[in-house]
């Protein structure tokens, strides 16, 4: 599923960045280099950020400028990343947020 | 360096105006902004701005955010990214968080002579069933997914709002290939510009007046949106429900200013609900009741990009005035021009509440 | 609107090709007047002012269609030919028309009016990614003519 704008009126054919390679609950995508983890997963469809700790229920980006705190996910192992403001590396790990996921975060 | 003579917090419209203005005039500027890029929200508008041909209109925002950040080097603004003013504190002290979320992060304490706070505004959500679906977004989310990280969010969209964001965002979905299955509004009437509502008329986008959503449905995702009519006093009727089947709803419900930072320094607030909600009161120098603690752009009211291109300057303007870079004669005509450029963005049926509105403000002071 | 559409038709110039400023509300923005280099387009202050064409400076030269940020500009011709007329509107949209293509026309509500010919797209660096295409159609409906289906991609 490639939900990438190639080419746009106004904006231009899309460039030619060197992509990466990023896990997502331990699936290989494909990733522009230092784009934003929303903007992977979304090209890859992937729409579910986290889980809500009480009902399960999943959440998925509001704001999209880092103020709402609805996308966060945990990558490489720390939790409540900011998932619209955040660029990806290669060979980034993320995984959907279950609840608080307490206990789990790890401080570098 | 620690200690600068103006700091200026947020580097969008206003924030950079008020950095090259003051830079321009010698004054010593430091530029925050916590994204990793500059521009605040001017890098979502792909379309040509509206105004007076003085200044800016004709050109896209994405061109003019260039610009401007181009000028801020030029001129000598010390610029850094990734760095959200997280306190600001007595003696005019702003302490900065850097770094990103997935990583460890520093703490610097700056101290400033003057401060421009320019931190803009943030999306309303409104509630219905079913709107935390995922593929439930802020029409400025969709506008930033597909205008600056260039990814659809959604291939069929209902946009819920008329007001210009919801319009223009409306048609720039079209242009990056979606389907805006409708557009609904809850007022009797369309919120924006009638040319933006023509040019997504032109394409067979239909535009509901009076119309609430009621429901959304879905799984996981959004799937589906049931919106109804709603009489005078904002009750649905029965029996007028219409189901379209989307995977994405965009909220364009207007915005509110961040004011945190204004409330952390004690500036003292105003309600005033035609600019978003709670705005800081200031003088005709864009000083607040804190001596030293400017403002600028949305964070004093939610009006557009243009005003907060002028206000920027005229804050910009107002510190190199007060830090004695310039003089009092020149400063206060510039300042005239300025007031009667924002004037004239705040004239006609669609500016006249804003004008009075920040009169409302500077009377308060 | 309505009442405003059918002030402009009746302003008809002897060469039959005029410029049409479909954008009746006080807002701010000027772009036109000084995009006009026949000064045919007047605004003046505030610029609230609902812009007015002159009749006699308008060529229908179409540089007005592109810098109209709310492309609310459109140049039409009665007499293309003895039965056709043009339309020129602004297609900001992927895939553009090509010169002879054949495309659906739509009225002011994206509703169906008939076929036409692209006779001319117009892109330049002074229209700032807003092109402009010319259409001829039937000269009896260049009053209802306001856009193109967007062919698929």
């Amino acid at each position: 599923m490639n939900n990438r704008i190639v080419e746009h009126p106004i904006l231009g054919k899309i460039d030619d960045k060197e992509m990466v390679t990023i896990k997502v609950d331990g699936k290989k995508i494909k990733a522009k280099k230092g784009e934003m983890i929303i903007a992977a997963l979304i090209a890859n469809g992937i729409r579910i950020n986290r889980y809500t700790l009480k009902k399960k229920e999943p959440r998925g980006i509001f704001c999209g400028i880092g103020q709402c705190t609805d996308c966060v996910m945990v990558v490489n192992g720390r939790i409540n990343v900011r998932t619209c403001i955040t660029p990806v590396v290669d060979g980034m790990v993320i995984q959907t947020q279950q609840g608080l996921e307490s206990g789990r975060d790890k401080i570098e | 360096m620690n200690r600068w003579e103006l700091i200026v917090i947020g580097s969008g419209p206003s924030g950079l105006t008020a950095a090259i203005e003051a830079a321009k005039n010698k004054v010593k500027v430091l530029l925050i902004d916590e994204n990793i890029k500059a521009g605040g929200q001017l890098f979502k508008q792909i379309h040509k701005f509206f105004g007076s041909s003085a200044h800016y209109s004709g050109i896209r925002g994405i061109n003019i955010g260039e610009n401007l950040i181009k000028k801020a080097e030029e001129v000598g603004v010390k610029v850094l990214l990734n760095r959200i003013a997280i306190g600001l504190f007595k003696g005019k002290k702003v302490v900065v968080k850097q770094g990103l979320d997935n990583k460890g992060k520093n703490i610097d304490i700056f101290e400033a002579d003057k401060i421009v706070i320019a931190s803009g505004a943030s999306e309303n959500a409104i509630y219905f069933p079913g709107w935390t679906l995922p593929g439930i977004m802020s029409a400025g989310a969709v506008q930033t997914m597909i205008n600056v990280h260039r990814v659809l969010p959604g291939k069929k969209i209902l946009m819920i709002g008329s007001g210009n964001v919801g319009l223009i965002v409306s048609y720039q979905l079209i242009q990056a290939g979606a389907e805006v299955k409708a557009v609904i509004e809850a007022l009797p009437k369309i919120g924006g510009y009638e040319v933006h509502a023509d040019k997504i008329k032109r394409l067979g986008v239909p535009i509901y007046t009076s119309h609430t959503i009621v429901e959304a449905k879905g799984n996981l995702e959004v799937e589906e949106a049931v919106i109804a009519k709603v009489d005078k006093n904002w009750q649905t009727i029965p029996n007028t429900e219409r189901i379209f089947k989307v995977d994405t709803i965009s909220i364009a419900a207007g915005l509110k200013p961040l004011i945190k930072l204004v409330r952390m320094a004690d500036c003292k607030c105003i309600y005033i609900p035609e600019l978003g909600g709670w705005v800081p009161i200031h003088n005709k120098n864009m000083e607040t009741t804190y001596s030293g603690i400017y403002v600028a752009g949305d964070v004093t009211g939610v009006e557009e990009a243009n005003t907060a291109l002028e206000e920027g300057r005229l804050a910009g303007i107002a510190v190199a005035e007060s830090l004695g870079y310039l003089d009092k004669k020149i400063a206060c005509n510039i300042k005239t021009e300025i007031w009667e450029r924002l004037k004239d963005l705040r004239s006609g049926p669609f500016g006249e509440n804003r004008f009075k509105a920040k009169n409302k403000i500077i009377r308060e002071y | 609107m309505e009442k405003n559409i059918r002030k402009n038709h009746e302003q008809k110039n002897h060469k039959n090709i005029r410029a049409i400023i479909e954008c009746y509300e006080e807002i701010p923005c000027d772009p036109c007047e000084i995009a006009c280099k026949y000064g045919a387009i007047i605004i003046g202050k505030p610029i609230t002012n609902i812009p007015v064409l002159d009749m006699e400076k308008c060529t229908g030269c179409g540089l007005c269609i592109a810098n109209c940020p709310g492309l609310a500009i459109f140049v039409v011709c009665e007499n293309y030919t003895d039965t056709l007329g043009t339309v020129s509107l602004p297609f900001e949209f992927l895939p553009l028309p090509k010169k002879g293509q054949r495309v659906k026309t739509l009225n002011r509500n994206g509703q169906y009016v008939c076929r036409g010919e692209v006779v001319k797209v117009i892109e330049t660096k002074s229209f700032d990614r807003t092109p402009v295409v010319t259409i001829a159609i039937p000269r009896n409906k260049v009053d209802e003519v306001r856009g193109i289906e967007i062919p698929k991609r």
